[in-house]
């Protein structure tokens, strides 16, 4: 498909095309993307009050399906207050830097075998540079408000996100040296042959923890003290309103589906499929059946989908931790135990331990 | 031995999983709302919704103008005026609820005494301006006659309580 | 193509290394150096260093620097008394800065650093992984300076932890290890009583 396209665009010099193509991809990427961030915030709100015995949202369209599209138009024709004390140029690039890294990480995640906008070397380091990066939207976002609950949220939100980065980039140094890479589509490769080749089982506590750093990273409950809306009303964004809030709801939503798509790639075996190693390798290849129960894009995304689905169920059953204790559990206890087990992981591989590292 | 199985009930999660489980199944339990517009809930005849004054049969007010409902409101939401008709009969001449004032005690409608102002089961009403919530002696007989089948019905199987 | 993007790149640099210096805001110099930091990222990805670009992004971009700006918005700076004695100061000031570029020039100067001596890196093919080759230098050759630098760093959270650490008194501190071992059994006495005779 790209061929054709590319030989259709041939009347037009070279790099042009190229830009074009790359933007055309990244329009391929993005738009499905906001349509699952908008989407995940209908079944957010679904999700809670089913778990709480309610029905959410279900008057705009059949089942409460058209929403999101109305929340949408909601938020862009509602006026977008600037507070006279604040400082206006910070004040509009908190929301855009929360945005820019978070859907800049998605540049370089694999979802099939070479689906992959930009296929580097370091991907892997790349995402953790670039969600690192969200939280100077944060602490920008409740400094520029001129406003204490906002900086109070700022100031929660930075000292989380930086404790938190720690003990999820250790969980992450376990996963590359279990695969040896740091490319996210080799990560993949790496858990090739059945499930019990998936890091999920020889890294369970890095897995753990690796999740439970993402809810951190994501500020989502029970980790949400920078938002704490029954303390602090909404922390770092109090004083935004219409587009450049709904902006930091986007970011949040497309860093959850991150972080899950992640956590699938690294943990679940990505785009593999669980029938590997117990079917036939007939049933697996081929058209049909073959292209459901084989590896593919599919698997990614109900894996996805799965994470996607704890992060609400999570949010909907867990009280807000308190701030010294969230410190503590990122310090005393995440770290302490990723170090353990990263050593372990070490002497895993170096020993060439069955059925994972042989 | 205790410490070695809460060290395993912490690291494993066991008592994050059992709360996921139990919120687990409540997703799956029957949901309880109630779609306002389409369903209701079932109302007690004691209800406290918009008031209205009552007349007896023959037409005649029921309202002595004796200001008890005045003295109690703790709202301070009513207001009254009298004189003396020409048959010598005690009678308002200004009854006002303010209902941005009232809080629905239901005091006046216990403080009466001839059971003239009550709260009917009518609660679906609004204003768009401030006077549309300002309810004046006509507006409240109007309600009166317009829902007195029901007012008469809800005062009858409160009766025996009272 | 290239040189447009480093030129670009290095400018960006230029200017907002200046005004980390030079803005009056401290938030805004914080938020500068960020930039700075960041555009240097770029500029060593043009010099084929990825893991290194990235690790700069990653350890001062995405943590050192927000500590820095978590401490800067949270001081109150009075900048007319940070800025009192400034013709005082400047000879000095000026002495250690024209040193200081002498150094750089006679150690960064053309004579040690120029083309001839250290000659652009030749392309390497697209499987060449420099993370691998970064790795096997800093744990065989550099091991010792590598392992230096971690003893140092230890040294200071030590000293760091040390310095702060002070046992308060008369808190009402709560130990989360201490609590989550609370049973209801601990506190809790279900007491069954006969029924008490009344008393009229």
């Amino acid at each position: 498909m790209l061929e054709a396209i590319q030989s259709a665009l041939s009347f037009l010099p070279d790099g042009l095309v190229t830009l074009l193509i790359i933007l055309l991809k990244i329009f391929a990427l993005l738009l499905p993307l906001l349509g699952a961030v908008a989407y995940l915030t209908l079944a957010e709100r679904k999700v809670i009050g089913y778990i709480q015995i309610r029905i959410g949202p279900n008057r705009v369209g059949p089942r409460g399906l058209l929403q999101p599209i109305a929340d949408a138009v909601k938020l862009m024709f509602k006026e977008t207050i600037l507070p006279t004390n604040a400082n206006l140029f910070l004040f509009i690039l908190g929301p855009i830097l929360t945005i820019g890294p978070a859907m800049a990480a998605w540049a370089v995640v694999p979802f099939d075998d070479g689906l992959v906008i930009a296929d580097i070397d370091a991907s892997l380091l790349y995402i953790l540079a670039m969600t690192s990066l969200g939280v100077y939207g944060v602490i920008i976002a409740g400094w520029a408000s001129n406003s204490k609950y906002a900086f109070l949220g700022a100031m929660r939100s930075a000292a989380q996100i930086v404790s938190y980065e720690i003990a999820m980039g250790f969980a992450l140094v376990g996963v590359l040296l279990a695969a040896g890479s740091l490319d996210l589509g080799e990560i993949v490769n790496a858990q090739q042959g059945s499930v019990i080749q998936w890091f999920m089982w020889p890294l369970l506590p890095l897995f753990l923890i690796y999740f439970i750093s993402g809810l951190a990273e994501t500020n989502r409950a029970p980790f949400d003290v920078a938002e704490g809306e029954s303390e602090i009303v909404a922390g770092f964004h109090v004083e935004y309103s219409a587009m450049t809030f709904s902006v930091f709801f986007l970011a949040e939503y497309a860093n959850i589906i991150l972080i899950s798509l992640l956590t699938a790639t690294m943990f679940l075996g990505g785009w593999l499929s669980p029938f590997e190693g117990i079917l036939p390798e007939s049933m697996l290849t081929g058209g049909g059946l073959g292209l459901l129960l084989g590896s593919g894009i599919h698997w990614l995304l109900l894996k996805t989908a799965f994470f996607m689905f704890l992060f609400l169920w999570i949010r909907a059953t867990y009280p807000r931790y308190r701030y010294d204790q969230i410190m503590r559990l990122g310090w005393k206890v995440f770290i302490p135990i990723t170090i353990v087990w990263l050593m372990v992981v070490a002497a895993m591989v170096v020993g060439n331990v069955g059925p994972w590292f042989d | 031995m205790n410490t070695i199985s809460n060290y395993i009930k912490s690291l494993f999660l066991i008592e994050l999983m059992k709360g996921l489980i139990l919120t687990g199944r409540y997703f799956f339990k029957r949901k309880i709302t109630v779609q306002y517009p389409e369903e209701k809930t079932p109302m007690s005849p004691r209800f406290r919704g918009l008031h209205a004054q009552r007349r007896y049969a023959n037409g005649e007010e029921r309202c002595i103008a004796c200001k008890l409902c005045e003295a109690v409101c703790p709202a301070l939401a009513i207001t009254i005026e009298l004189e003396e008709r020409e048959d010598g009969s005690r009678r308002t001449t200004r009854y006002d609820i303010d209902l941005t004032k009232c809080i629905y005690c239901g005091f006046c409608e216990e403080s009466c005494p001839v059971d003239a102002i009550v709260e009917t089961r009518h609660f679906e009403y609004y204003g768009d301006v401030r006077e549309d919530l300002y309810m004046t002696k006509e507006k409240l007989l109007a309600h009166g006659d317009k829902f007195e089948k029901q007012i008469a019905a809800d005062r009858a199987a409160d009766a025996k309580y009272r | 193509m290239e040189q447009t993007i480093f030129y670009i790149f290095s400018t960006i640099l230029v200017l907002s290394a200046g005004a980390v210096i030079t803005v009056r805001n401290p938030v805004f110099a914080a938020l500068f150096l960020v930039l700075a930091f960041f555009t240097s990222a770029a500029i060593w990805i043009l010099l084929e260093a990825e893991f290194l670009a990235l690790t700069l992004v990653l350890v001062y971009v995405g943590a050192v620097m927000v500590l820095f700006l978590f401490v800067v918005m949270m001081l109150d700076i009075n900048l007319t008394v940070l800025r009192e004695g400034f013709a005082r100061y400047l000879p000095v000031g000026l002495l250690v800065a024209v040193i200081m570029v002498a150094q750089l020039v006679y150690i960064v100067g053309p004579a040690r650093f120029g083309l001839d001596k250290f000659p652009a890196p030749p392309p390497r093919d697209a499987d060449y992984s420099n993370t691998r080759e970064i790795g096997l230098v800093l744990y065989t050759e550099y091991l010792l300076a590598f392992e230096l630098a971690a003893v140092i760093l230890v040294v200071a959270i030590i000293a760091a932890i040390a310095l702060t650490l002070r046992k308060r008194i008369k808190t009402n501190f709560m130990k989360p290890e201490e609590q989550v071992l609370v049973k209801s059994k601990d506190r809790v006495r279900l007491v069954k009583m006969a029924t008490e005779k009344q008393d009229d």
